[in-house]
C-alpha cells in the first residue's frame, strides 16, 4: 500500500449556518486518480477548494505530506487546479497562460519559455501557442488549462469538473487524454465530477459524497457491485433495491420478506436481525428474463412498461403487481430472442449471490 | 418593406435633426472664430484668424490652458484611482452597508454643481485650501471618481471570479495577482476612466470658477471675457476646448467600445 499524500481528517467547513461539509475522513494515495462524485451541493467542490486552500476548514486538519495544510495560503502551496470554467487569462494568449505560474514563482523567462513549449506540445496545441484565449475552441482551451497546471509540476493535479462544458465526443477523448497524462506523469489526480461515466470511466478510486458526507470510498467496481448504503445504491442508478424485514437468518443466507416477495441473499459482513428491517440491491445486469416461471429461486413476475437503448445496450423498465419498480440491462441482441412488446409480462430471477445487502443509511 | 422603409427615412431624418440641434450651436461657434467680423452676424465676413492670434498672445489665457491641463490630467489620474479602488472593493468584498456604500460614492455627480460648488468653496476656505490650482483638483476628483468607478466596474463584473483564485492558485500573491490580472483585466477600462474624467474636468466650469481664486482654467477665462464684452476669442477659445474634451471622450469610447468587440486583446 502506498502512503497516503493527503489526509483530511475529521475535516468540516460551514459557511455561517450552512453546513457544506459535515465530517471528512479519508486519505488520498499517493499516484493514484481519485474521483469525488456526488449530486451537486454535496460539498465535492468544497473538499476540493480546500485542498487548493482556497476554503479554510472550519474543524479539522488537512495534512499533504505530513504538513498541516490549513493556514497555509494559496499561493504557497503547489496545488495547481484546473477550474470547470477554465479560468484562462484572457489578456494573454495560450503561452503567456502557461508561463503564468512560472513567472509568478520567479522563473527566469528563457527555462519559462521552454517549459511552456514543451507543455503545449505535449498537449499538442504547440501550434496555438501565440493565439489569443478568445479564438481558441473549447478543446484547445481545455488543454491550454490542463498545460498552465501541469507546467508547475506539481505532485497533485486537482480537477473541477474540468469536461463538464465540452461535447460529449470531446469528453471521451478527453478522458483518454487524463487518464495517459495521469499514468505517464505518476502523479496524484482529484477529479470532482458530478458524472458517474466520468468517474468510473477514468478513476481508480472513487468517493461517493452525499450531503457534505462520505457515502462510499472504494473501486469503481466495488462501489458498483456492492454500494454500502441506499444513497449510493441510488446515485450509482441501473439498481434494483429491495426493502423489507428480515424473515430468517441462516448462516451466511437470510430471507428477506418484501411486498414483491421473499428472496433469499447474501449477509456479507452486514449483521442482519430477525424482524428488523433490510434492504438490498441487484444490478441491472444481473436479473435475467424468462418467458416461462424459473424453478425456485429468486424471481419476480412483471410487466414490461418500457425499454432504453444506448448503443448495443438496452435497459427494461418493469413493474411488478405491487408496482414496484425493476430495472433489467442486457445486450440488444440477448433481448431480440425474445419477441417484446410494452404491456407483456415476464419472470426475472437472479442468483442469491448477486443481491447485496445494504448497511442502514 | 415599403412601411418600414419610409419609416426609416422618417428616422434617419429625425436622427440628422436631433445631432443638427446638439451641434448647431457649436459648429457656429467654430465657423464664428474664423470671421473677421467682431458681432455674430450673418452674412459673414472674411475668413480670418485674427482671434486665434489674439488668443495665443494673451498670457492669461496660456497660463489658463496650462492650470486646465493640469487639474485635468491630475483629476484623471486621482478620480481614476479612487474609482479603480472602490470598483474593486465592491467586486471583491462584502459587507454590510454596502448598498449605502455604493450610493455615497455615486453621489456627487446628482447633486447641483452649483451647490456642490458652494459647499467646495465654504469647506476648503475652512480649512485653508481653497483659491490654489489643487482646491480644483481636490473638487474635480470628488466630482468625477464616480464616473471612473462606474466604468471600471463595469469591466469587473465581466471578469470571472475563478480568475483572482486561479492566479493565487498558480503561486501569485494578492498583490501580484492585482498587477498581474487585475489590473490588465481591467486596464481598456482604465484607460477610458483616465480620458472621460480629464474630459469632465477640462470643461467643468461652476466648481472650477467657485475654487480657483485667481488660478483661472479655460472655461473661467472663457466667462470673465464674455462678462466684459463681445469678443469672437471666445469662439477661438471654445473650439479648442471643444476639440480637446470631444477627442477625449471619442478616445474614451474608442477604448470602451474595443474592449466589447475584441475586449480580450490586451
Amino acid at each position: 500500500m502506498t502512503k497516503p499524500l493527503v489526509v483530511f481528517n475529521k475535516v468540516q467547513k460551514h459557511f455561517d449556518d450552512f453546513v457544506a461539509v459535515k465530517e471528512l475522513d479519508f486519505e488520498i494515495r499517493e499516484g493514484e486518480f481519485l474521483a469525488i462524485m456526488g449530486p451537486s451541493g454535496c460539498g465535492k467542490t468544497t473538499t476540493l477548494r480546500m485542498l487548493a486552500g482556497l476554503e479554510a476548514p472550519s474543524v479539522g486538519e488537512i495534512r499533504l505530506n505530513d504538513r498541516v495544510m490549513n493556514d497555509v495560503p494559496p499561493h504557497e502551496r503547489d496545488t495547481p487546479l484546473v477550474w470547470q470554467s477554465l479560468a484562462l487569462f484572457p489578456f494573454l494568449t495560450a503561452r503567456e497562460n502557461v508561463e503564468f505560474g512560472l513567472k509568478m514563482r520567479g522563473v527566469d523567462k528563457a527555462e519559462r519559455k521552454e517549459r511552456a513549449i514543451k507543455w503545449l506540445d505535449k498537449m499538442g496545441i504547440l501550434e496555438f501557442e501565440n493565439r489569443h484565449i478568445s479564438t481558441l475552441s473549447g478543446g484547445q482551451k481545455q488543454r491550454v488549462a490542463l498545460a498552465r497546471s501541469l507546467v508547475m509540476e506539481p505532485q497533485i493535479l486537482l480537477l473541477d469538473e474540468p469536461l463538464s462544458a465540452l461535447d460529449a465526443h470531446l469528453v471521451i477523448r478527453m478522458q483518454a487524454v487524463l487518464t495517459d497524462l495521469q499514468r505517464e506523469l505518476g502523479i496524484t489526480f482529484v477529479y470532482v465530477t458530478h458524472s458517474q461515466s466520468e468517474a468510473f470511466a477514468m478513476a481508480d478510486r472513487v468517493i461517493i459524497m452525499g450531503k457534505g458526507e462520505i457515502g462510499q470510498i472504494g473501486t469503481p467496481k466495488e462501489i458498483y457491485r456492492a454500494p454500502a448504503n441506499q444513497f449510493v445504491a441510488e446515485f450509482v442508478g441501473r439498481n434494483n433495491i429491495l426493502a423489507g424485514k428480515v424473515k430468517s437468518v441462516d448462516g451466511d443466507t437470510a430471507c428477506i420478506a418484501t411486498p414483491s416477495g421473499e428472496f433469499t441473499v447474501p449477509t456479507n459482513e452486514v449483521q442482519l436481525t430477525q424482524g428488523h428491517e433490510a434492504s438490498f440491491v441487484i444490478s441491472a445486469d444481473l436479473v435475467h428474463i424468462a418467458l416461462e416461471e424459473p424453478d425456485g429461486g429468486n424471481r419476480a413476475y412483471c410487466k414490461l412498461i418500457s425499454e432504453e437503448f444506448v448503443g448495443s445496450m438496452v435497459t427494461l423498465f418493469l413493474e411488478d403487481a405491487q408496482g414496484h419498480e425493476f430495472k433489467v440491462q442486457m445486450q440488444e441482441r440477448e433481448l431480440s430472442n425474445f419477441d417484446l412488446h410494452s404491456g407483456d409480462e415476464i419472470w426475472l430471477s437472479w442468483d442469491t449471490q448477486s443481491a447485496h445487502v445494504l448497511n442502514e443509511s | 418593406m415599403k412601411q418600414s422603409r419610409s419609416l426609416n427615412i422618417i428616422l434617419g431624418i429625425y436622427v440628422v435633426l436631433v445631432f443638427a440641434f446638439v451641434f448647431a450651436p457649436i459648429v457656429f461657434s467654430m465657423i464664428f472664430s474664423f470671421n473677421s467680423q467682431r458681432f455674430p452676424t450673418i452674412p459673414l465676413g472674411e475668413f480670418s484668424t485674427e482671434w486665434y492670434e489674439k488668443v495665443l498672445a494673451d498670457p492669461d489665457i496660456w497660463k489658463a490652458a496650462r492650470n486646465s491641463l493640469i487639474v485635468s490630467c491630475s483629476t484623471a489620474l486621482i478620480a481614476t484611482f479612487l474609482g479603480f479602488c472602490t470598483a474593486y472593493s465592491d467586486f471583491r468584498y462584502n459587507f454590510r452597508f454596502k448598498g449605502a456604500y455604493l450610493a455615497l460614492i455615486l453621489l456627487p455627480p446628482t447633486i447641483p454643481l452649483i451647490i456642490m460648488a458652494l459647499a467646495m468653496l465654504a469647506w476648503l476656505s475652512k480649512i485653508g485650501m481653497s483659491g490654489q490650482l489643487y482646491s480644483i483638483i481636490i473638487a474635480h476628483s470628488v466630482l468625477t471618481a464616480p464616473f471612473a468607478m462606474a466604468v471600471i466596474r463595469l469591466r469587473l463584473n465581466q471578469m470571472d471570479p475563478d480568475l483572482e483564485s486561479a492566479s493565487w492558485n498558480l503561486g501569485a500573491s494578492e498583490w501580484q495577482t492585482m498587477r498581474h490580472v487585475i489590473i490588465p483585466f481591467c486596464k481598456p477600462a482604465i484607460f477610458s476612466s483616465l480620458f472621460l474624467t480629464a474630459a469632465v474636468s477640462f470643461d467643468e466650469f461652476a466648481v472650477s470658477w467657485f475654487v480657483s481664486g485667481l488660478n483661472s482654467t479655460l472655461p473661467v477665462v472663457v466667462l470673465e471675457i464674455v462678462q466684459g464684452n463681445i469678443d469672437p476669442q471666445v469662439n477661438a477659445i471654445g473650439t479648442f476646448v471643444f476639440l480637446t474634451s470631444i477627442t477625449l471622450v471619442v478616445l474614451a469610447q474608442l477604448f470602451f467600445a474595443s474592449r466589447q468587440m475584441k475586449g480580450m486583446q490586451s
